[in-house]
């Protein structure tokens, strides 16, 4: 089992987003997560591998799921988990994150997991801190562990990520997990199309190396797997789209619309789902092509590889810090 | 079916340079065959005979720009009584701007105007919807199920979007779906309470006056935002030389942008206001000659693609005021083809050049089927003499409201016959509308 071996994945200190990581650390990660999906299904899941560790969930957005998947995650691995929902006003948000980073780096943390609305705040902690930083997500930037649990999901479906064409669908210009995802994706050898209407696709979007689509019909012809966006209801209202039912007309997933893809294509949605907006429920619901349930339980298995490779390079006596 | 054969006419196609006597034959709704040597031997024994008597038989004329007052203000016009004045003009499809009340920003209203068109109106009516929710400049509409419901472009008629980024996001999304998008270039503030042209002119009348430029700072913005989306964007009429020189060197980057100009203001100038006339008061307002001798250039130098009546017709209690306070607009259906011959008569441009502008040019931007004499083609036909010489008076006029800024001109070219669909909606000999 993992908690006796501890040969590192990471050469960084910290999980800041993906494109920083090689592909073997992409596949290191993925190894170690596979074993933790098998223990996390045995009825004994607690492990003793961050013993005395303790794990920080920073969260200045509000988020369930990922906030709770490694909440489990750190506990699972016996470490003491601390959440801190951060209610932030808009205005004076860096001089905020800087004196948060100096009060939580008294509290000797070891492990640090951060979501902010802003592109960079993890970036700027790991480097004001002296724990290992995690990136949950930072603005439009990256949400790291997201992708890596949709490749766990897409692998362990089809074996391999390698010559797999995978649509991005949705709210391109405002995602972090379209960011992280093209990333991965493309770092693994699948190939990715991104469809959306002009507004949500970022400037020079195909220097990315990924192919647009503006008609989705077409931009899911044949493609293996169909990761659906969350559209931000406050995206909806006609600044970037006219109306949501417009939206799903033209980008809502749909069997009409799925019908153009690989026949056995996989559905995948990050979560929380907008349905009827960028999602039919009977697609969402439907356990033949969607994995979106099992894309949350990987994310533990995920969050627990990230925190058990983190663990392999913190100090193990004393700490050096001033 | 019903086969019409026009004989002894001047066919005159601008698609193919076509400028030659024959023939046409009209087999129901579409054209059937045309050309030279048709009926040179006999005349068909099944079909009706229609002696042009020399006449040019032209396609009907695309207007691109109609406003009209259905719904909400049916006392100015109603899509069947602007039909009929388009039909006396030899425009057989109207494209009818959004700015009704309620704003034709919604698929159903669309609906509407298909439906009431198809039920009351004699020619082609072909709607183009809002840009943004309530011409508000604010919100963008619903534009993939505005074009799935049949609009054919989409505007805010005549008003500018303030706010460039929702200028671009709106181009941006309409982009998304090729969408035509038509914008009209005053920068609303710098005109806000402007009646006038600004110039030694309205200085001396003491008008209400906006710059020139007004028009062309929006013309450059808009540029640079198409450059930026990838939009096709037309402007709906122009009317100054430096915006004119802005759109010349946009195409010449390649950029899809055309552009048009009102019959009015290839005809007139600021000095047509003469003493406060109201039917004069249009928007953008009259400018300088050198300005109309620009927009004259414009035509036949191919950097103004369509000429468009900008057909706005207003009701005495909008007309009946002071010149500040008057509404914009004049009616234009109905003199849109002898205005715009005077560049034909005057030696600035070929006839069928100035008739491309009305048929072919409109028909490429729009992505219509017609705008041609062709095998297939739509029996969309206007009979009529480029040469005939008439005085336009106001009272004649088809239109229910009769704000025409030409009242009492001059005019050469005169319309005698329209066909819409095979069908005739207009002859001047028994001077009914069928």
């Amino acid at each position: 089992m993992p908690e006796l071996n501890d040969s590192p994945i990471l050469l960084n200190r910290h999980l800041l987003g993906i494109d920083g990581l090689s592909v073997g650390e992409i596949e290191g990660l993925l190894d170690l997560a596979g074993d933790y999906v098998a223990l996390n299904r045995a009825p004994a899941k607690k492990q003793a591998l961050l013993r005395g560790r303790t794990l920080i969930n920073l969260f200045f957005e509000a988020s369930t799921r990922t906030q709770s998947s490694f909440e489990l995650a750190g506990k699972r691995l016996g470490a003491d988990v601390l959440n801190m929902s951060v209610r932030t006003s808009s205005v004076s948000k860096g001089e905020t994150l800087i004196d948060t980073a100096t009060t939580l780096n008294a509290m000797r943390p070891d492990i640090l997991v951060v979501r902010h609305q802003d592109s960079g705040a993890a970036e700027l902690l790991a480097r004001k801190l002296d724990c290992s930083v995690v990136n949950a997500g930072d603005g439009s930037h990256e949400h790291p562990t997201q992708a890596l649990l949709d490749a766990l999901t897409i692998r362990r479906r089809r074996g391999r990520l390698d010559g797999l064409v995978v649509a991005i669908c949705g709210d391109i210009l405002h995602s972090r997990v379209a960011r992280s995802n093209i990333g991965l994706l493309s770092k693994m050898g699948a190939r990715v199309r991104l469809v959306a209407p002009r507004t949500l696709l970022p400037a020079e979007a195909a220097r990315w190396g990924v192919e647009i689509f503006t008609e989705m019909k077409e931009g899911l012809k044949g493609v293996d797997i169909v990761m659906m966006l969350r559209l931000q209801l406050e995206r909806m209202a006609g600044a970037f789209v006219p109306s949501t039912r417009e939206y799903f007309r033209f980008y809502g997933l749909d069997r009409e619309k799925l019908a153009h893809a690989k026949p056995g294509a996989l559905v995948m949605h990050p979560g929380p789902m907008n349905r009827g907006v960028e999602i039919d429920s009977a697609i969402a619901d439907d356990i033949e092509v969607s994995v979106i349930q099992e894309q949350v339980e990987m994310g533990v298995a995920i969050r627990m590889a990230v925190l058990d490779a983190l663990a392999r390079g913190l100090p193990r006596e004393g700490r050096n810090a001033p | 079916m019903t086969r019409t054969a026009f004989i002894n006419a001047r066919l005159l196609d601008p698609a193919t340079k076509l400028d030659a006597p024959g023939a046409l034959l009209v087999d129901g709704e579409i054209i059937a065959d045309l050309g030279p040597r048709l009926f040179h031997d006999a005349k068909p024994a099944d079909a009706k005979i229609v002696d042009c008597q020399g006449l040019a038989l032209a396609p009907g004329l695309i207007d691109m720009r109609v406003f009209t007052g259905e719904p909400g203000s049916e006392y100015r016009e109603t899509l069947a009584s602007a039909s009929r004045a388009a039909a006396a003009g030899g425009v057989t499809t109207m494209i009818v701007m959004p700015n009704t009340d309620p704003v034709i920003d919604e698929p159903s209203l669309v609906d509407f105007i298909k439906r009431r068109a198809a039920a009351t109106a004699s020619v082609r009516v072909l709607p183009m919807a809002a840009l943004t929710r309530g011409l508000a400049g604010q919100v963008m509409t619903e534009m993939g199920l505005l074009m799935e419901a049949g609009a054919v472009a989409f505007t805010d008629g005549d008003r500018t979007i303030a706010n460039a980024r929702i200028m671009r996001r709106a181009l941006a999304y309409a982009s998304t779906f090729g969408a035509l998008v038509v914008g009209h270039a005053e920068d609303p503030d710098l005109v806000e309470g402007a009646a006038a042209n600004e110039g030694e002119f309205a200085t001396r009348l003491g008008l209400p006056a906006a710059p020139a430029m007004a028009e062309t700072i929006i013309v450059e913005r808009d540029v640079r935002l198409v450059e930026l989306t990838g939009a096709r964007f037309h402007f709906g009429q122009v009317s100054t030389r430096a915006s004119l020189e802005v759109i010349a060197a946009a195409k010449a980057r390649g950029l899809p942008i055309t552009c048009g100009v009102s019959a009015h203001h290839l005809a007139l100038n600021e000095l047509d206001i003469a003493s406060y006339r109201t039917f004069h008061k249009v928007k953008p307002p009259l400018r300088s000659e050198a300005d109309r001798a620009a927009m004259v250039e414009g035509v036949a130098a191919g950097i103004i693609d369509v000429i468009v009546s900008s057909h706005d017709p207003q009701a005495a209690d909008t007309k009946r005021q002071t010149f500040a306070q008057a509404a914009f607009g004049a009616v234009g259906l109905e003199t849109l083809l002898p205005a715009a011959l005077g560049l034909y008569q005057s030696g600035h441009a070929d006839l069928l050049d100035v008739l491309a502008a009305m048929t072919t040019a409109p028909a490429r931007i729009l992505g219509l089927d017609g705008g041609r004499l062709a095998k297939g083609a739509p029996a969309d036909i206007v009979a009529f003499d480029p040469d005939e010489p008439f005085v336009l008076q106001a009272d004649t006029l088809h239109s229910r409201a009769h704000n025409t800024p030409f009242d009492g001109r001059r005019f050469q070219g005169r319309v005698h016959m329209t066909y819409v669909a095979g069908a005739r909606v207009f002859d001047r000999a028994t001077a009914t509308d069928v």
